[in-house]
């Protein structure tokens, strides 16, 4: 029984291979929209995750603070569930740094007889704790303690990279969605040409006692082996316009393996589905 | 063996179709179905093959109801009734061979049987030498002995016709009639839908139901009925 579906299925791409790549090409296109976006979505989600990576609180120290008071903060801020890592930046690094970011000012610097920079403590916070409310919570705690004369975390940049990945989020499932079921739409139609242009021959299978389920395999099979063949060609076309984007135009990162076949194997079963939706149509009854 | 029960079929469209229509078609029987166009012939055909329901009524089938059949059960009952069309229905990609293959294939033939038995039913309808001829190399009459080797691929009780010779000249349309005769006489009831009075005059051996405006106004295996209506 399998074997007659696997037959009949090759057999039909070989009584029609126009149709066959017709079907493969209107999958494979309207996938690689798809792709395309995966690959746009990817590389923003990639982007601003690079960017969080630096959200920090900086703690600035008052000149007079002991080591004992240094340590009890450090250890204090780095047991916060919120936080990942603590560096301390002392008077003279904080110079330093200072004179090889700020060039054009390093005559200004060496000019000085006293460091006017204070010490300072760099907080790196864990990913899930990125958000406005949780950096705002961190920075509120260690501005507490006597010792800190300040405490700056860029609270609008914080908030805008926020509002920015949850709009990326939601632009990306509605995007998603309506190019999913145009996918959807192209490949229903595809298929339905398939489906009518053998409509006799599953005629001939219910009028001599076929059952469905041996009437709808073929199809199926060669919905899914279709919408395989679609997939892969979607994943070609978009590596193809990554290569042609990036290093000029941008730079980007390609999908991860797990998204590309993914992608392909959406592409079989949006074949299935299709198949499915067409043959159901067309099974009812023998005209 | 094939039994309707005072069967009505209603179309939203057009209307009723059937009324009040009753016969018993027995075992290795052999019975014309004869009226005008649009009388129900094809309808009452179309009940029994069980590709659509009564409104009202009973179509039983070789042990099967139409009140209770399943969709599942629908191919297997196929196996049971062959059907031939006006129109052949053959499949023009493929060989007359293959056509009868196919049959057998899609209903789960073991391949090492289909071979045999496809030469066995083109030899039994006249055909053996034209094995490798497509449907549009074939005239009309070998069109349709094709057609009915394969209504024969799983050795039905009941051959179903719907005017089997009406796209056939005289000498073909004897021909496929004889071998419609052949077939019932190895103990295949045959229901014969048909325009062709002379063909049912020249045999009056065999049973005659006659239809009009979708009832059975006369039988001549029981008495001649009014129109339907009454039920």
């Amino acid at each position: 029984m399998a074997s007659h579906s696997v037959r009949e299925a090759i057999a039909a791409f070989r009584r029609a291979p126009g149709l066959a790549l017709l079907s493969a090409m209107s999958i494979g296109l309207s996938l690689f929209v798809l792709g395309t976006f995966g690959l746009v979505t990817y590389n923003v989600e990639v982007t601003l995750r690079t960017i969080e990576r630096r959200v920090e609180v900086v703690a600035y120290l008052r000149d007079n603070v002991s080591a004992e008071q240094l340590e009890v903060l450090q250890n204090d801020v780095g047991s916060f569930p919120e936080v990942e890592n603590v560096t301390h930046v002392s008077k003279f690094e904080a110079m330093r740094n200072a004179m090889q970011q700020l060039e054009e000012f390093r005559e200004v610097f060496t000019d000085l007889e006293v460091n006017p920079l204070p010490a300072s403590l760099e907080v790196q916070l864990r990913p899930d704790y990125r958000d406005p409310e949780s950096v705002q919570r961190v920075a509120e705690l260690i501005a507490l303690y006597p010792f800190v004369e300040d405490v700056q975390y860029g609270r609008e940049w914080v908030e805008k990279i926020y509002q920015l990945r949850r709009l990326g989020g939601a632009v990306a499932a509605v995007l998603g969605i309506a190019f999913a079921v145009v996918a959807i739409l192209i490949i229903g139609t595809t298929v339905r040409m398939a489906v009518l242009a053998r409509r006799e021959e599953i005629v001939v299978m219910q009028l001599v006692g076929a059952t469905d389920g041996f009437v709808r395999r073929p199809f199926l099979l060669e919905g899914f082996i279709t919408g395989l063949a679609g997939g892969a060609l979607a994943l070609l076309l978009t590596y193809g316009a990554y290569l042609a984007v990036n290093g000029s135009l941008i730079d980007l990162e390609w999908l991860p393996p797990l998204w590309a076949t993914l992608g392909v194997l959406a592409g079989g079963i949006l074949g299935l589905a299709a198949s499915d939706t067409a043959l159901r149509r067309h099974l009812v009854t023998y005209a | 063996m094939i039994k309707l029960i005072n069967v009505y079929k209603e179309y939203p469209r057009s209307g009723l179709a059937l009324k009040n229509v009753s016969f018993h078609l027995r075992k290795g029987e052999f019975a014309f179905l004869i009226g005008p166009s649009g009388a129900g012939k094809t309808t009452i055909l179309r009940l029994i093959h069980m590709v659509e329901s009564p409104t009202d009524g009973e179509v039983r089938v070789s042990g099967y109801s139409s009140m209770r059949m399943k969709r599942r059960d629908i191919p297997r009952l196929r196996r049971r009734v062959g059907m031939v069309f006006q129109t052949f229905r053959l499949l023009r990609d493929r060989t007359a061979a293959e056509n009868l293959a196919f049959a057998l294939e899609v209903t789960g033939g073991r391949r090492s049987e289909i071979k045999g038995k496809v030469q066995r039913l083109l030899a039994h309808v006249g055909l053996a030498p034209r094995a490798g001829a497509y449907p549009d190399e074939l005239s009309g009459g070998e069109q349709q002995r094709i057609a009915l080797a394969r209504a024969l691929i799983h050795d039905p009780v009941v051959l179903l016709a719907d005017e089997p010779t009406g796209n056939l000249d005289e000498r073909a349309s004897r021909g496929i009639f004889e071998l419609t005769r052949d077939i019932n006489s190895a103990g295949t009831a045959v229901l014969m839908a048909t325009h062709n009075l002379d063909l049912v005059r020249r045999y009056p051996q065999y049973r005659v139901i006659e239809l009009a405006d979708g009832a059975v106004v006369y039988d001549s295996a029981g008495e001649a009925r009014e129109s339907g209506g009454e039920s």
